[in-house]
C-alpha cells in the first residue's frame, strides 16, 4: 500500500496529535475506511499509542475499520423520520440489498449504514447515498434510486 | 490586493456593493439550495434557470440564496425585478422553472405556482423597513397573498434567521449590505469589554442550544476567570435528532455567527475560537470555510481587527457523528483530539475548558442573536418574549404535520398557535396527539396541554425541555410507547459508555420498554421504569444520561393507558407496535389487482387475479408493504 497520501494528510495538520480525529477523517475520505497501515503510520508519526488512535477510531461513528463499497447508503433514523417510517424503508433496503445495516455488498457497491438525523426532517422519511440526499421517500421509490448508483 | 476594511468608510463602501448585488437592476431569481432544497431537487432547478437564462440570452441573474424555512413547499425560488414586489415561486420542477424564465421575459407571472409576494422587508440590524419600488406590476399580482397573511408566516419573528433566504451565504458583501459587521465595528470602536457583557447580559438572552443559561453570565464568569489564554467555542453538533435550525443558519447565513463570536470574544478576551459542526453537514462546512476565508481578507478575523489591535481567528473543527459531542465537556475533549467522554462540572468549563484554560461556549443560534442585541440594544431585545424567556426562539416543525418547515417566533407562543396556526394543523383528517421537544432528553407534551406558552419555564415544568428546538408532532398513530422506546435505543447507542447507570441503566429499560411492545409486558413494569429512571437521572455524570429517562417519564405520566394497553390487554391503539398488529384484507374492497400481491417480499398474499387476495398470517413479516401498495385501501391493520 502506497501511503503517500497519508504522509502528506498528517504533514498539513502539522503532525499534531491533537488533530487526530480531522486526520482520521481526512485518511477514510481518501480509502473509504480506515486502513491498517494507514494507522501504524499515523502512530508513528504522531507519536502516540495504537490504542489511543483505536480508541478514537472505534468511539466516533463515521469511522470504519472494515473497506466500504464504491457507494454508501445512509438511512435517516431521527425522530421525524422514524415516525414517519425510516424502519420499514431500512428494512426494505436490507432485504433489496441482502445484507443488513452497517454491512457493504459482495459486489462491493452498497454499504448501508444508519444515522441518527440528516436535518431534512421536513421531508422524511429520508436518505443520503453518497453527497445526494433524496427525501420523502417510500419503500419502492428508494429502491428506484439504488438504480442509478453502479 | 489589499481588501482590508479598516474603518467605516470602507464598510460603508463595501454596503453599497452588497446592496446593488442583492438587489440589481435587472431581474434577479434566487434559488433556495440549502441542504433540505437540494433534496427536493433545487440543484437541477438552479441549473435549468441558469441554461435557460443563457441560452435566450436574457438579461437576468441567478443566484443562490439560503432556507426560507418552508421546507413543506421547496423547491423555493425568489424572484425580485425592479418596480415588482419580492415574488416566492414554490413547489418548482424544471418545466416549471424554465416556463417561469420564459414568463418573466415578458413581464408575465404564473399565479398558480406563486406562494406570496413581499412589499417591504425588514434590514432587523438598522430597524429600517425596505420597500419595494412597484410602478411596474404585471397581471395578475392582487391575488397574490403578501407574505405577512400567509399562515405560516404570519406570526414568525426573525432575528436569528435574518438573513436566511434574503442573501447569498457564499457572498461577504450582501451580508454587509443587510448591516452585517456593523455591530462589530460598534463594539470595537466604542465599548469595553464589560459594556459588551453588560449589554448581553441586560438583553436576557439565553443559550439557545437546550441549558438556557444566561449567556451574558456565562461571558462574565469567563472573563473573570484566571488564565493567560481563552477560548470561545460555536457548538454547531446539531445532535438531537428532528432538529435542523442550526444547519439552516450555517447553510444560510454563517457570518452572523461568525460576526457574533468575534463579538463575544472581545468581550471575554479570546484570541481563538473554534466551530465543532457535525459530520453530517458536509455543505454547512464548505460554506462556514469559505465564509472564514472571506472574513479574513476582509480583516474581521486575523489580527489588528478594524485597528483597534484586537486578534481573532476561528477553526473549524467536523465531528465525528457522536451525540454525546453536544455536550460541551465531550465537544472540548473532541477538539483536543480525544474521544468524546464528558467529564464531571464541578469546576466549570469557563474556568477550565479546552487545554484547561477558561472556555466559552455557546450554540449557533446564540451567536447568531449577537450582532442583532449590539445593534439594536438589550431594551429592544428583552422587550420580545416572555418575563424569563427572552427574544425568540427557531423551531424545526416536523413530523405529522401539514406545513412542516423552520419557525422563528417570540417565546411565549403557545404550542396551539404553533400546531395550527402556524403548521395548518395534522394532514388527512387525523387527531394530534402530542408535540416531541427538547430531542432524546426532552418529552411529549399532550394535547391536553396545548395552550402551553413556549418557553424555558413552562417546557421544563410540564417535564419536557426546550432543547436545540425540534417539534416533532405526532398522530393518531404514532404509539407513544414505541416513541418512548426509539428515544431509549437511540441513547443506548449514543450512551459514550462511561457511567454505569446510563450505559447499563438505559439497556434494561430498553428491553422492558421493548417486551412491551412485543406483548410480553407484566404487571408492575411501568413501576420498574419509573424506579429506574429515578436511578439513571440521580446517577449519570453528564446531562445525556441526567435527561434520558425523560421521553420515558413524560409518556408514562401522560400516555399511562397506551402503556397499561399494551401490557394488560397485549394492544397497540396506535397499530404500530408489530408484535401486536396483524393485516388482512378486505374483501369487499380487494379488486384482485395482484399489486400487493407483486410486493410481498415474503410470498404471504395469495390469489388470483380480479378475486379478492388473502394474507397468511403464518408466512407475514408485517413490513407494511402490502399496506402502502395498495391504491383501494383493502389492507387493513388491526
Amino acid at each position: 500500500m502506497n501511503l503517500q497520501a497519508v504522509d502528506k494528510i498528517i504533514d498539513r495538520y502539522e503532525a499534531k496529535s491533537s488533530a487526530l480525529i480531522g486526520i482520521l477523517q481526512d485518511i477514510q475520505e481518501k480509502y473509504h475506511y480506515l486502513p491498517q497501515e494507514a494507522l501504524s503510520l499515523t502512530k508513528k508519526r504522531l507519536n502516540i499509542p495504537l490504542i489511543n488512535i483505536l480508541s478514537v477510531a472505534t468511539f466516533y461513528n463515521i469511522f470504519t475499520l472494515k473497506p466500504r463499497g464504491r457507494h454508501l447508503i445512509n438511512v435517516c433514523l431521527g425522530t421525524a423520520c422514524h415516525v414517519k417510517g425510516a424502519g420499514k424503508i431500512l428494512e426494505k433496503l436490507e432485504r433489496e440489498l441482502g445484507i443488513k445495516r452497517s454491512e457493504t455488498t459482495h459486489d462491493l457497491r452498497f454499504s448501508l449504514e444508519t444515522v441518527r438525523c440528516l436535518g431534512c426532517c421536513s421531508l422524511a422519511p429520508v436518505m443520503r447515498i453518497d453527497s445526494d440526499t433524496y427525501g420523502n421517500l417510500r419503500q419502492d421509490k428508494a429502491i428506484k434510486i439504488l438504480k442509478k448508483y453502479e | 490586493m489589499n481588501k482590508k476594511i479598516e474603518n467605516l468608510e470602507d464598510l460603508e463602501r463595501i454596503k453599497e456593493e452588497g446592496l446593488k448585488s442583492i438587489y440589481p437592476d435587472k431581474t434577479k431569481i434566487a434559488v433556495g439550495t440549502a441542504t433540505c432544497g437540494l433534496a427536493s431537487g433545487a440543484e437541477e432547478i438552479l441549473e435549468t434557470i441558469t441554461r435557460e437564462v443563457r441560452e435566450k440570452n436574457l438579461s437576468m441573474t441567478v443566484t443562490r440564496t439560503g432556507c426560507l424555512g418552508f421546507c413543506q413547499k421547496e423547491p423555493l425560488v425568489d424572484v425580485l425585478r425592479p418596480g415588482w414586489p419580492r415574488i416566492t415561486y414554490c413547489e418548482m420542477t424544471p418545466e416549471r422553472a424554465k416556463k417561469m424564465v420564459n414568463e418573466l421575459a415578458q413581464g408575465k407571472l404564473k399565479r398558480e405556482w406563486i406562494l406570496a409576494k413581499m412589499e417591504e422587508e425588514e434590514f432587523l440590524i438598522e430597524g429600517k423597513i425596505r420597500k419595494y419600488l412597484l410602478n411596474g406590476l404585471p397581471e395578475a399580482i392582487d391575488e397574490i397573498p403578501l407574505y405577512g397573511d400567509v399562515p405560516f408566516y404570519k406570526k414568525q419573528m426573525k432575528i436569528a434567521m435574518r438573513n436566511c433566504g434574503f442573501i447569498d451565504p457564499e457572498k461577504i458583501d450582501e451580508y454587509i449590505g443587510r448591516g452585517g459587521y456593523q455591530s462589530l465595528y460598534k463594539i470595537l470602536t466604542q465599548y469595553q469589554p464589560d459594556q459588551v457583557i453588560e449589554e448581553i447580559r441586560k438583553s436576557g438572552l439565553r443559550g439557545r442550544g437546550g441549558g438556557g443559561f444566561l449567556t451574558g453570565r456565562k461571558w462574565y464568569f469567563c472573563r473573570q476567570a484566571s488564565g493567560d489564554k481563552r477560548y470561545v467555542i460555536c457548538n454547531a453538533d446539531e445532535g438531537d435528532p428532528g432538529a435542523y435550525m442550526d444547519r439552516s443558519v450555517l447553510e444560510g447565513d454563517p457570518h452572523s455567527i461568525l460576526e457574533g463570536m468575534i463579538i463575544g470574544a472581545y468581550a471575554i478576551g479570546a484570541h481563538e475560537g473554534y466551530i465543532y459542526v457535525r459530520a453530517e453537514y458536509p455543505l454547512a462546512v464548505k460554506i462556514l470555510k469559505k465564509a472564514i476565508g472571506q472574513a479574513e481578507e476582509y480583516g474581521f478575523l486575523g489580527s489588528n481587527i478594524f485597528g483597534s489591535g484586537f486578534d481573532f481567528s476561528i477553526q473549524i473543527n467536523r465531528g465525528g457523528g457522536a451525540f454525546v459531542c453536544g455536550e460541551s465537556t465531550a465537544l472540548m475533549a473532541s477538539i483536543e483530539g480525544k474521544v468524546g467522554e464528558p467529564r464531571a462540572k464541578h469546576i466549570h468549563t469557563v474556568e477550565s475548558g479546552l487545554w484547561e484554560r477558561p472556555t466559552n461556549l455557546n450554540n449557533v443560534e446564540t451567536w447568531a442573536n449577537v450582532p442583532a442585541i449590539i445593534a439594536r440594544g438589550s431594551d429592544w431585545f428583552s422587550k420580545i418574549g416572555t418575563k424569563e424567556s427572552k427574544g425568540t426562539k427557531v423551531f424545526s416543525l416536523v413530523g405529522k404535520i401539514s406545513n412542516t418547515g423552520l419557525v422563528e417566533i417570540p417565546m411565549g407562543i403557545t404550542l396551539r398557535e404553533i400546531v395550527y396556526d402556524i403548521g395548518g394543523g395534522i394532514p388527512g383528517g387525523k387527531k394530534f396527539k402530542a408535540v416531541q421537544t427538547g430531542g432524546p432528553s426532552g418529552g411529549c407534551v399532550p394535547e391536553k396541554l396545548i395552550d402551553l406558552p413556549v418557553d424555558f419555564e413552562e417546557l421544563t415544568r410540564v417535564g419536557s425541555m426546550m432543547g436545540s428546538g425540534g417539534m416533532i408532532v405526532m398522530d393518531e398513530d404514532t404509539c407513544m410507547v414505541d416513541v418512548a422506546k426509539y428515544f431509549l435505543s437511540f441513547l443506548q447507542d449514543e450512551s459514550c459508555g462511561k457511567c454505569t447507570s446510563c450505559r447499563e441503566g438505559i439497556k434494561r429499560m430498553l428491553q422492558i420498554l421493548t417486551r412491551i411492545t412485543q406483548g410480553k409486558g407484566e404487571e408492575g413494569d411501568i413501576e420498574l421504569l419509573e424506579e429506574l429512571s429515578q436511578v439513571v437521572a440521580d446517577t449519570s455524570l453528564c446531562a445525556l444520561g441526567a435527561t434520558a429517562p425523560n421521553p420515558v417519564l413524560t409518556t408514562i405520566r401522560y400516555f399511562r393507558d397506551e402503556y397499561e394497553a399494551h401490557i394488560k390487554d397485549k394492544r397497540c391503539p396506535a397499530k404500530v407496535c408489530r408484535d401486536l398488529i396483524t393485516y388482512t384484507i378486505d374483501e369487499e374492497k380487494c379488486t384482485g389487482c395482484m399489486r400487493c400481491l407483486k410486493e410481498c417480499p415474503q410470498q404471504a398474499i395469495v390469489g388470483e387475479r380480479k378475486r379478492p387476495h388473502q394474507i397468511l398470517q403464518e408466512k407475514c413479516i408485517k413490513c407494511g408493504m402490502c399496506y402502502e401498495a395498495c391504491r383501494f385501501d383493502a389492507v387493513k391493520v388491526e
